[in-house]
Protein backbone atom coordinates (compact mmCIF):
# COMPACT_ATOMS: atom_id res chain seq x y z
CA UNK A 1 0.00 0.00 0.00
CA UNK A 2 2.35 2.08 0.99
CA UNK A 3 4.71 1.28 -1.58
CA UNK A 4 1.92 1.96 -4.28
CA UNK A 5 1.27 5.33 -2.90
CA UNK A 6 4.91 6.46 -3.47
CA UNK A 7 5.08 4.72 -6.71
CA UNK A 8 1.97 7.30 -7.77
CA UNK A 9 3.41 10.15 -6.25
CA UNK A 10 6.73 9.65 -8.02
CA UNK A 11 4.43 9.22 -11.59
CA UNK A 12 2.82 12.32 -10.76
CA UNK A 13 6.14 14.49 -9.88
CA UNK A 14 7.65 13.32 -12.87
CA UNK A 15 5.03 14.50 -14.69
CA UNK A 16 4.82 18.07 -13.36
CA UNK A 17 9.21 18.11 -14.27
CA UNK A 18 8.16 17.62 -17.51
CA UNK A 19 6.35 20.31 -17.57
CA UNK A 20 8.01 22.55 -15.50
CA UNK A 21 10.91 21.90 -18.15
CA UNK A 22 8.25 23.51 -21.19
CA UNK A 23 7.86 19.92 -22.66
CA UNK A 24 4.83 18.98 -24.39
CA UNK A 25 2.81 16.67 -22.21
CA UNK A 26 -0.79 16.24 -22.14
CA UNK A 27 -2.24 20.21 -21.60
CA UNK A 28 -5.00 20.08 -18.82
CA UNK A 29 -8.14 22.16 -20.74
CA UNK A 30 -9.14 25.36 -18.51
CA UNK A 31 -12.69 24.59 -17.67
CA UNK A 32 -15.47 26.77 -19.46
CA UNK A 33 -19.52 27.23 -19.04
CA UNK A 34 -21.58 27.20 -22.23
CA UNK A 35 -24.59 29.40 -22.20
CA UNK A 36 -26.93 29.04 -24.85
CA UNK A 37 -24.67 29.13 -27.87
CA UNK A 38 -21.80 30.96 -26.23
CA UNK A 39 -19.13 31.05 -23.73
CA UNK A 40 -19.71 34.16 -22.07
CA UNK A 41 -16.30 34.30 -19.94
CA UNK A 42 -13.03 34.51 -20.77
CA UNK A 43 -11.43 31.18 -21.00
CA UNK A 44 -9.06 31.45 -17.03
CA UNK A 45 -9.92 34.98 -16.83
CA UNK A 46 -7.39 35.66 -19.80
CA UNK A 47 -7.19 38.93 -21.65
CA UNK A 48 -6.66 38.29 -25.14
CA UNK A 49 -4.37 40.74 -27.39
CA UNK A 50 -6.07 41.04 -30.75
CA UNK A 51 -2.14 42.27 -32.27
CA UNK A 52 -1.37 38.64 -31.40
CA UNK A 53 -4.42 37.04 -32.18
CA UNK A 54 -4.41 38.12 -36.43
CA UNK A 55 -0.37 36.62 -36.15
CA UNK A 56 -2.38 33.64 -35.26
CA UNK A 57 -4.99 33.57 -37.52
CA UNK A 58 -2.13 33.74 -40.30
CA UNK A 59 0.36 31.34 -38.59
CA UNK A 60 0.27 27.90 -40.72
CA UNK A 61 1.56 26.22 -37.73
CA UNK A 62 -1.40 27.32 -35.38
CA UNK A 63 -4.55 28.95 -36.73
CA UNK A 64 -4.21 28.71 -40.21
CA UNK A 65 -7.42 30.14 -40.63
CA UNK A 66 -6.97 31.58 -44.22
CA UNK A 67 -7.07 28.04 -45.41
CA UNK A 68 -10.71 28.07 -45.36
CA UNK A 69 -11.55 32.09 -44.40
CA UNK A 70 -11.18 34.86 -46.17
CA UNK A 71 -10.09 37.91 -43.83
CA UNK A 72 -10.22 41.15 -44.40
CA UNK A 73 -6.46 41.12 -44.87
CA UNK A 74 -4.60 42.85 -48.15
CA UNK A 75 -1.53 41.07 -49.39
CA UNK A 76 -3.08 37.72 -49.00
CA UNK A 77 -4.07 36.85 -52.34
CA UNK A 78 -4.60 33.05 -51.73
CA UNK A 79 -7.47 33.00 -48.96
CA UNK A 80 -10.07 29.55 -48.71
CA UNK A 81 -13.55 29.38 -49.12
CA UNK A 82 -14.77 26.44 -47.08
CA UNK A 83 -16.27 28.92 -44.11
CA UNK A 84 -17.93 32.13 -43.94
CA UNK A 85 -15.74 35.48 -45.09
CA UNK A 86 -14.72 36.61 -41.75
CA UNK A 87 -15.54 40.36 -42.19
CA UNK A 88 -18.18 41.77 -40.01
CA UNK A 89 -18.54 38.80 -38.07
CA UNK A 90 -18.54 40.97 -34.51
CA UNK A 91 -21.33 42.72 -36.39
CA UNK A 92 -22.90 38.97 -36.54
CA UNK A 93 -21.74 37.32 -33.22
CA UNK A 94 -21.34 38.18 -29.78
CA UNK A 95 -17.43 37.57 -28.34
CA UNK A 96 -18.72 34.66 -26.35
CA UNK A 97 -20.78 33.20 -28.97
CA UNK A 98 -17.48 33.22 -31.46
CA UNK A 99 -15.58 31.60 -28.32
CA UNK A 100 -17.72 28.97 -28.38
CA UNK A 101 -16.94 28.89 -32.26
CA UNK A 102 -13.22 28.62 -31.72
CA UNK A 103 -13.35 26.25 -29.07
CA UNK A 104 -15.80 23.55 -30.39
CA UNK A 105 -17.98 24.23 -33.39
CA UNK A 106 -19.31 20.63 -33.67
CA UNK A 107 -21.38 21.92 -30.56
CA UNK A 108 -23.42 23.84 -32.65
CA UNK A 109 -23.24 21.96 -35.65
CA UNK A 110 -21.89 18.47 -35.92
CA UNK A 111 -21.52 17.85 -39.02
CA UNK A 112 -19.14 20.93 -39.15
CA UNK A 113 -15.86 21.13 -41.14
CA UNK A 114 -14.47 23.65 -38.67
CA UNK A 115 -11.91 22.39 -36.51
CA UNK A 116 -12.15 22.03 -32.80
CA UNK A 117 -9.47 24.49 -31.46
CA UNK A 118 -9.41 23.87 -27.75
CA UNK A 119 -10.31 19.91 -27.48
CA UNK A 120 -8.42 17.05 -26.68
CA UNK A 121 -10.65 14.40 -26.40
CA UNK A 122 -12.61 12.54 -28.93
CA UNK A 123 -10.04 12.15 -31.49
CA UNK A 124 -8.17 9.70 -33.75
CA UNK A 125 -4.96 9.53 -34.67
CA UNK A 126 -3.70 12.37 -34.07
CA UNK A 127 -0.25 12.75 -35.00
CA UNK A 128 1.93 12.79 -31.86
CA UNK A 129 3.33 15.66 -31.95
CA UNK A 130 0.40 17.06 -31.34
CA UNK A 131 -1.18 14.49 -29.18
CA UNK A 132 -2.78 15.86 -26.12
CA UNK A 133 -2.80 19.19 -26.75
CA UNK A 134 -5.18 21.53 -27.96
CA UNK A 135 -4.68 22.99 -31.47
CA UNK A 136 -4.48 26.21 -30.00
CA UNK A 137 -3.77 27.22 -26.36
CA UNK A 138 -6.36 29.13 -24.01
CA UNK A 139 -4.31 32.49 -24.22
CA UNK A 140 -4.30 31.90 -28.20
CA UNK A 141 -7.88 30.99 -28.24
CA UNK A 142 -8.53 34.55 -26.28
CA UNK A 143 -6.08 36.40 -28.75
CA UNK A 144 -7.73 35.11 -31.94
CA UNK A 145 -11.44 36.07 -30.16
CA UNK A 146 -9.66 39.66 -29.55
CA UNK A 147 -9.18 40.12 -32.61
CA UNK A 148 -12.14 38.51 -34.60
CA UNK A 149 -14.19 41.12 -32.24
CA UNK A 150 -12.20 43.82 -33.87
CA UNK A 151 -14.11 42.63 -37.49
CA UNK A 152 -17.20 44.76 -37.28
CA UNK A 153 -16.62 46.49 -40.81
CA UNK B 1 -6.17 14.69 -75.12
CA UNK B 2 -8.92 12.57 -73.19
CA UNK B 3 -12.97 13.78 -72.86
CA UNK B 4 -12.29 13.25 -68.92
CA UNK B 5 -9.07 16.03 -69.23
CA UNK B 6 -11.62 18.92 -70.35
CA UNK B 7 -14.28 18.18 -67.82
CA UNK B 8 -15.18 21.33 -65.76
CA UNK B 9 -15.55 22.05 -62.64
CA UNK B 10 -19.00 24.33 -62.55
CA UNK B 11 -21.97 22.20 -61.68
CA UNK B 12 -19.89 19.08 -60.16
CA UNK B 13 -20.18 21.05 -56.50
CA UNK B 14 -22.93 18.77 -55.71
CA UNK B 15 -21.82 15.50 -56.86
CA UNK B 16 -21.35 12.78 -54.18
CA UNK B 17 -19.31 9.68 -54.39
CA UNK B 18 -22.05 7.35 -51.94
CA UNK B 19 -25.12 8.71 -54.34
CA UNK B 20 -22.94 7.26 -57.68
CA UNK B 21 -22.18 4.49 -55.63
CA UNK B 22 -25.66 3.36 -54.30
CA UNK B 23 -26.88 4.48 -57.87
CA UNK B 24 -24.36 1.97 -60.01
CA UNK B 25 -25.82 -0.54 -57.14
CA UNK B 26 -29.15 0.27 -57.89
CA UNK B 27 -28.66 -0.19 -61.97
CA UNK B 28 -27.16 -3.47 -61.61
CA UNK B 29 -29.88 -4.72 -59.49
CA UNK B 30 -32.02 -3.74 -61.75
CA UNK B 31 -31.00 -5.82 -64.42
CA UNK B 32 -29.25 -3.70 -67.35
CA UNK B 33 -25.29 -4.45 -66.69
CA UNK B 34 -24.60 -1.60 -69.63
CA UNK B 35 -25.51 1.16 -67.92
CA UNK B 36 -23.61 2.74 -64.69
CA UNK B 37 -23.28 5.61 -62.54
CA UNK B 38 -21.49 8.25 -64.13
CA UNK B 39 -17.58 8.25 -62.99
CA UNK B 40 -16.01 10.89 -60.51
CA UNK B 41 -14.09 13.62 -62.18
CA UNK B 42 -10.28 13.09 -62.30
CA UNK B 43 -8.35 15.57 -60.72
CA UNK B 44 -7.51 16.64 -63.60
CA UNK B 45 -10.11 18.50 -64.31
CA UNK B 46 -10.03 20.93 -61.39
CA UNK B 47 -5.99 21.97 -62.94
CA UNK B 48 -5.90 25.26 -65.02
CA UNK B 49 -6.01 24.92 -68.68
CA UNK B 50 -2.36 25.40 -69.13
CA UNK B 51 -1.43 22.76 -66.48
CA UNK B 52 -4.26 20.25 -68.69
CA UNK B 53 -2.24 20.74 -71.56
CA UNK B 54 1.15 20.24 -70.49
CA UNK B 55 0.10 17.15 -68.76
CA UNK B 56 -1.50 15.54 -72.33
CA UNK B 57 1.26 16.80 -74.14
CA UNK B 58 4.42 14.41 -73.70
CA UNK B 59 6.86 16.47 -74.82
CA UNK B 60 5.99 18.58 -71.91
CA UNK B 61 5.21 16.59 -69.22
CA UNK B 62 7.84 16.33 -66.68
CA UNK B 63 6.55 12.91 -65.65
CA UNK B 64 7.52 11.49 -68.85
CA UNK B 65 11.20 11.66 -67.84
CA UNK B 66 9.99 8.70 -65.29
CA UNK B 67 8.23 6.69 -68.25
CA UNK B 68 11.40 6.40 -70.10
CA UNK B 69 13.53 5.52 -67.05
CA UNK B 70 10.76 2.86 -66.14
CA UNK B 71 11.24 1.46 -69.70
CA UNK B 72 14.63 1.05 -69.96
CA UNK B 73 14.63 -0.67 -66.12
CA UNK B 74 11.94 -2.93 -67.69
CA UNK B 75 14.53 -4.60 -70.36
CA UNK B 76 16.93 -4.43 -67.58
CA UNK B 77 18.57 -8.06 -66.21
CA UNK B 78 18.62 -7.55 -62.85
CA UNK B 79 18.79 -10.07 -59.59
CA UNK B 80 20.47 -13.20 -59.56
CA UNK B 81 18.06 -14.91 -61.84
CA UNK B 82 19.95 -12.75 -64.78
CA UNK B 83 16.24 -12.18 -66.11
CA UNK B 84 14.07 -8.54 -66.79
CA UNK B 85 11.21 -8.02 -66.48
CA UNK B 86 10.74 -8.14 -70.16
CA UNK B 87 11.91 -11.75 -70.48
CA UNK B 88 8.66 -13.05 -68.76
CA UNK B 89 6.33 -10.46 -69.56
CA UNK B 90 7.84 -9.29 -72.85
CA UNK B 91 6.53 -6.23 -74.69
CA UNK B 92 5.18 -3.83 -71.65
CA UNK B 93 2.28 -2.44 -74.53
CA UNK B 94 0.81 -5.80 -74.63
CA UNK B 95 1.04 -7.26 -71.47
CA UNK B 96 0.57 -4.88 -69.05
CA UNK B 97 -2.09 -2.99 -70.84
CA UNK B 98 -5.09 -2.82 -68.72
CA UNK B 99 -3.11 -3.78 -65.20
CA UNK B 100 -2.68 -0.95 -63.59
CA UNK B 101 -6.30 -0.65 -63.88
CA UNK B 102 -7.49 -3.24 -61.86
CA UNK B 103 -4.91 -2.63 -58.66
CA UNK B 104 -4.97 -2.86 -55.52
CA UNK B 105 -5.40 -6.45 -55.96
CA UNK B 106 -5.27 -9.31 -53.40
CA UNK B 107 -2.72 -12.02 -54.06
CA UNK B 108 -4.19 -15.30 -53.78
CA UNK B 109 -1.49 -17.05 -52.43
CA UNK B 110 -0.97 -15.11 -49.61
CA UNK B 111 -4.19 -13.11 -49.14
CA UNK B 112 -2.27 -9.99 -48.93
CA UNK B 113 -3.38 -6.90 -50.55
CA UNK B 114 -0.92 -5.60 -53.08
CA UNK B 115 -0.67 -2.27 -55.28
CA UNK B 116 1.45 -2.15 -58.08
CA UNK B 117 4.28 -1.00 -56.17
CA UNK B 118 4.26 -3.73 -53.93
CA UNK B 119 3.57 -6.48 -57.04
CA UNK B 120 6.49 -5.00 -58.56
CA UNK B 121 8.74 -5.96 -55.61
CA UNK B 122 6.85 -9.36 -55.47
CA UNK B 123 7.87 -9.88 -58.49
CA UNK B 124 11.48 -8.57 -57.78
CA UNK B 125 12.15 -10.58 -54.58
CA UNK B 126 10.39 -13.97 -55.85
CA UNK B 127 10.81 -13.75 -59.64
CA UNK B 128 14.15 -12.17 -60.50
CA UNK B 129 15.90 -12.98 -57.29
CA UNK B 130 16.78 -9.09 -56.88
CA UNK B 131 16.18 -6.71 -53.57
CA UNK B 132 13.22 -5.12 -53.54
CA UNK B 133 13.21 -1.25 -53.99
CA UNK B 134 12.45 0.86 -51.38
CA UNK B 135 9.07 2.32 -51.47
CA UNK B 136 9.25 6.17 -53.04
CA UNK B 137 12.76 5.26 -54.64
CA UNK B 138 13.23 6.57 -57.63
CA UNK B 139 13.45 2.79 -59.82
CA UNK B 140 9.93 1.84 -57.97
CA UNK B 141 8.71 5.03 -58.69
CA UNK B 142 9.86 4.75 -62.58
CA UNK B 143 8.54 0.93 -63.12
CA UNK B 144 5.34 2.04 -61.32
CA UNK B 145 4.62 5.03 -63.55
CA UNK B 146 6.14 2.90 -67.06
CA UNK B 147 3.58 0.05 -65.94
CA UNK B 148 0.70 2.21 -65.35
CA UNK B 149 1.31 4.01 -68.48
CA UNK B 150 0.66 0.81 -70.27
CA UNK B 151 -3.24 1.28 -69.02
CA UNK B 152 -3.68 5.22 -70.15
CA UNK B 153 -6.82 6.07 -70.80
CA UNK B 154 -8.31 2.53 -69.53
CA UNK B 155 -11.19 2.69 -66.87
CA UNK B 156 -10.30 1.97 -63.62
CA UNK B 157 -11.93 -1.20 -62.73
CA UNK B 158 -11.52 -2.81 -59.53
CA UNK B 159 -14.39 -5.30 -57.78
CA UNK B 160 -14.65 -6.19 -54.47
CA UNK B 161 -14.72 -9.86 -53.92
CA UNK B 162 -14.81 -11.72 -50.72
CA UNK B 163 -10.50 -11.92 -50.83
CA UNK B 164 -10.92 -8.01 -50.56
CA UNK B 165 -13.95 -7.11 -48.74
CA UNK B 166 -12.74 -6.95 -45.39
CA UNK B 167 -9.89 -4.09 -46.71
CA UNK B 168 -12.07 -2.77 -48.68
CA UNK B 169 -14.29 -1.47 -45.25
CA UNK B 170 -11.49 -1.02 -43.75
CA UNK B 171 -10.38 2.11 -46.25
CA UNK B 172 -13.83 3.00 -46.16
CA UNK B 173 -14.15 3.16 -42.44
CA UNK B 174 -10.85 5.48 -42.36
CA UNK B 175 -12.40 7.44 -45.56
CA UNK B 176 -15.47 8.62 -43.25
CA UNK B 177 -13.76 9.07 -39.81
CA UNK B 178 -12.63 12.28 -38.48
CA UNK B 179 -9.14 12.33 -37.61
CA UNK B 180 -6.56 13.70 -36.73
CA UNK B 181 -6.24 17.08 -34.31
CA UNK B 182 -8.41 19.59 -36.98
CA UNK B 183 -11.05 16.70 -36.90
CA UNK B 184 -11.83 16.19 -40.61
CA UNK B 185 -12.59 12.68 -42.39
CA UNK B 186 -11.15 12.15 -46.33
CA UNK B 187 -14.67 12.50 -47.27
CA UNK B 188 -15.39 15.85 -45.78
CA UNK B 189 -13.11 17.50 -48.18
CA UNK B 190 -13.42 15.15 -50.93
CA UNK B 191 -16.82 14.85 -51.04
CA UNK B 192 -18.41 17.80 -49.37
CA UNK B 193 -15.76 20.29 -49.95
CA UNK B 194 -15.03 19.05 -53.46
CA UNK B 195 -14.55 22.09 -55.91
CA UNK B 196 -14.32 24.16 -53.30
CA UNK B 197 -10.81 26.64 -52.30
CA UNK B 198 -8.51 25.57 -49.19
CA UNK B 199 -6.20 28.18 -49.93
CA UNK B 200 -4.49 27.75 -53.48
CA UNK B 201 -6.24 24.64 -54.16
CA UNK B 202 -9.21 23.59 -55.60
CA UNK B 203 -10.12 20.49 -53.70
CA UNK B 204 -10.66 17.53 -55.86
CA UNK B 205 -12.50 14.21 -55.83
CA UNK B 206 -9.52 12.35 -54.18
CA UNK B 207 -9.27 10.13 -56.91
CA UNK B 208 -5.69 8.01 -57.28
CA UNK B 209 -6.18 8.00 -61.36
CA UNK B 210 -2.98 9.88 -62.18
CA UNK B 211 -0.34 8.12 -59.65
CA UNK B 212 2.51 8.52 -59.28
CA UNK B 213 2.10 11.91 -60.35
CA UNK B 214 4.36 14.80 -60.98
CA UNK B 215 3.45 17.67 -58.46
CA UNK B 216 4.90 20.86 -58.43
CA UNK B 217 5.30 21.19 -54.72
CA UNK B 218 7.43 18.21 -54.79
CA UNK B 219 9.62 19.04 -57.87
CA UNK B 220 9.20 15.13 -58.80
CA UNK B 221 7.10 12.32 -59.13
CA UNK B 222 5.24 10.71 -56.19
CA UNK B 223 3.15 7.87 -55.34
CA UNK B 224 -0.36 8.26 -54.50
CA UNK B 225 1.06 7.14 -50.58
CA UNK B 226 3.01 10.04 -50.35
CA UNK B 227 0.04 11.91 -51.48
CA UNK B 228 -2.13 10.35 -48.76
CA UNK B 229 0.36 11.53 -46.27
CA UNK B 230 0.03 15.10 -47.28
CA UNK B 231 -3.38 14.79 -46.27
CA UNK B 232 -2.60 12.99 -43.18
CA UNK B 233 -0.55 15.97 -42.69
CA UNK B 234 -2.63 18.47 -43.31
CA UNK B 235 -4.88 17.51 -40.60
CA UNK B 236 -2.62 16.83 -38.21
CA UNK B 237 -3.60 13.45 -38.17
CA UNK B 238 -0.67 10.18 -37.94
CA UNK B 239 0.93 9.66 -41.46
CA UNK B 240 1.29 5.87 -41.94
CA UNK B 241 4.24 4.35 -43.20
CA UNK B 242 4.58 4.45 -47.13
CA UNK B 243 3.15 0.83 -48.65
CA UNK B 244 1.57 0.37 -44.80
CA UNK B 245 -2.12 -1.34 -44.40
CA UNK B 246 -3.83 1.57 -43.29
CA UNK B 247 -3.19 3.16 -46.91
CA UNK B 248 -3.37 -0.11 -49.18
CA UNK B 249 -6.56 -0.31 -47.44
CA UNK B 250 -7.56 3.15 -48.40
CA UNK B 251 -6.21 2.92 -51.67
CA UNK B 252 -8.41 -0.17 -52.43
CA UNK B 253 -11.13 1.90 -51.06
CA UNK B 254 -10.32 4.87 -53.86
CA UNK B 255 -10.37 2.80 -56.46
CA UNK B 256 -13.54 1.18 -56.09
CA UNK B 257 -15.15 4.35 -55.62
CA UNK B 258 -13.45 5.74 -59.00
CA UNK B 259 -14.22 2.62 -60.92
CA UNK B 260 -14.45 3.82 -64.42
CA UNK B 261 -12.29 6.95 -63.98
CA UNK B 262 -9.90 6.94 -66.65
CA UNK B 263 -5.86 6.13 -66.13
CA UNK B 264 -3.70 9.13 -66.83
CA UNK B 265 -0.21 8.44 -64.86
CA UNK B 266 1.87 10.34 -64.85
CA UNK B 267 -0.49 13.22 -63.89
CA UNK B 268 0.53 16.59 -63.14
CA UNK B 269 -0.78 18.80 -60.10
CA UNK B 270 0.23 21.24 -57.73
C1 LIG C 1 -11.10 23.29 -42.35
C2 LIG C 1 -11.92 24.48 -42.45
C3 LIG C 1 -11.89 25.57 -41.40
C4 LIG C 1 -10.83 26.09 -40.68
C5 LIG C 1 -9.36 25.70 -40.77
C6 LIG C 1 -11.38 27.14 -39.87
N1 LIG C 1 -12.71 27.24 -40.05
FE1 LIG C 1 -13.99 28.57 -39.13
N2 LIG C 1 -15.60 27.71 -40.04
C7 LIG C 1 -15.53 26.72 -41.00
C8 LIG C 1 -16.87 26.41 -41.44
C9 LIG C 1 -17.23 25.37 -42.52
C10 LIG C 1 -17.75 27.26 -40.72
C11 LIG C 1 -19.28 27.34 -40.85
C12 LIG C 1 -20.00 26.95 -39.62
C13 LIG C 1 -20.35 25.49 -39.54
O1 LIG C 1 -19.81 24.67 -40.28
O2 LIG C 1 -21.18 25.12 -38.70
C14 LIG C 1 -16.91 28.05 -39.84
C15 LIG C 1 -17.38 29.01 -38.96
C16 LIG C 1 -16.59 29.90 -38.25
C17 LIG C 1 -17.09 30.94 -37.38
C18 LIG C 1 -18.56 31.28 -37.18
C19 LIG C 1 -18.92 32.24 -38.29
C20 LIG C 1 -20.36 32.58 -38.39
O3 LIG C 1 -20.66 33.56 -39.07
O4 LIG C 1 -21.18 31.84 -37.82
C21 LIG C 1 -16.01 31.61 -36.88
C22 LIG C 1 -16.03 32.79 -35.92
C23 LIG C 1 -14.82 30.97 -37.40
N3 LIG C 1 -15.22 29.93 -38.22
C24 LIG C 1 -13.52 31.36 -37.14
C25 LIG C 1 -12.39 30.63 -37.49
C26 LIG C 1 -11.04 30.94 -37.06
C27 LIG C 1 -10.63 32.16 -36.27
C28 LIG C 1 -10.24 29.94 -37.52
C29 LIG C 1 -8.77 29.68 -37.26
C30 LIG C 1 -8.29 29.76 -35.93
C31 LIG C 1 -11.06 29.05 -38.31
N4 LIG C 1 -12.37 29.49 -38.26
C32 LIG C 1 -10.61 27.93 -39.01
C33 LIG C 1 -14.38 26.09 -41.47
C34 LIG C 1 -13.08 26.31 -40.98
C1 LIG D 1 -8.55 19.45 -45.11
C2 LIG D 1 -8.90 18.88 -46.37
C3 LIG D 1 -8.44 17.48 -46.75
C4 LIG D 1 -8.58 16.30 -46.07
C5 LIG D 1 -9.22 16.08 -44.71
C6 LIG D 1 -8.03 15.26 -46.91
N1 LIG D 1 -7.56 15.79 -48.07
FE1 LIG D 1 -6.93 14.73 -49.71
N2 LIG D 1 -6.46 16.51 -50.64
C7 LIG D 1 -6.72 17.78 -50.14
C8 LIG D 1 -6.20 18.76 -51.06
C9 LIG D 1 -6.29 20.28 -50.91
C10 LIG D 1 -5.60 18.04 -52.13
C11 LIG D 1 -4.90 18.60 -53.35
C12 LIG D 1 -5.91 19.07 -54.35
C13 LIG D 1 -6.66 17.90 -54.89
O1 LIG D 1 -6.19 17.24 -55.83
O2 LIG D 1 -7.74 17.57 -54.34
C14 LIG D 1 -5.82 16.62 -51.83
C15 LIG D 1 -5.45 15.55 -52.69
C16 LIG D 1 -5.82 14.23 -52.51
C17 LIG D 1 -5.64 13.19 -53.49
C18 LIG D 1 -5.00 13.36 -54.86
C19 LIG D 1 -6.01 13.71 -55.90
C20 LIG D 1 -5.36 14.01 -57.22
O3 LIG D 1 -6.08 13.96 -58.22
O4 LIG D 1 -4.18 14.28 -57.27
C21 LIG D 1 -6.14 12.04 -52.94
C22 LIG D 1 -6.18 10.68 -53.61
C23 LIG D 1 -6.63 12.37 -51.62
N3 LIG D 1 -6.42 13.71 -51.40
C24 LIG D 1 -7.19 11.47 -50.74
C25 LIG D 1 -7.45 11.78 -49.38
C26 LIG D 1 -7.72 10.78 -48.36
C27 LIG D 1 -7.80 9.30 -48.61
C28 LIG D 1 -7.87 11.46 -47.19
C29 LIG D 1 -8.03 10.93 -45.79
C30 LIG D 1 -6.97 10.12 -45.29
C31 LIG D 1 -7.77 12.87 -47.48
N4 LIG D 1 -7.48 13.01 -48.81
C32 LIG D 1 -7.96 13.90 -46.57
C33 LIG D 1 -7.41 18.08 -48.98
C34 LIG D 1 -7.77 17.16 -48.00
Amino acid sequence: MKRLAAGLLSAISSAALIAADGQAVAEELLPFEIHGDAVPKALGGLSGDAQRGKQIILDRRKGNCLICHTFPIEDEPFQGAIGPPMSGVARRLSEGQIRLRMIDQSRINPKTAMPPYYRTKGLADVAPEYEGRPALSAQEIEDVVAYLATLNG
Amino acid sequence: MSVAMKQTVSGRASHSALAAFFCVAAVVAAGPASAGGEPLPSGTSFLTQSLQAQQSDEATNPGMLWISEGALIWQTPDGASGASCATCHGDAGTSMKGVAASYPKVYGKTGELLNLEKRINLCRTSQQNAEPYAYESDPLLALTAFIARQSLGQPINVQIDDASRAFYERGKAMFYRRQGQLNLSCAQCHEALAGKQLRGDTISYGVGNGYPAYRLEWQTLGSLHRRLRSCSYGVRARRFEFGSPEYLSLELFLAVRAQGVPVETPAIRR
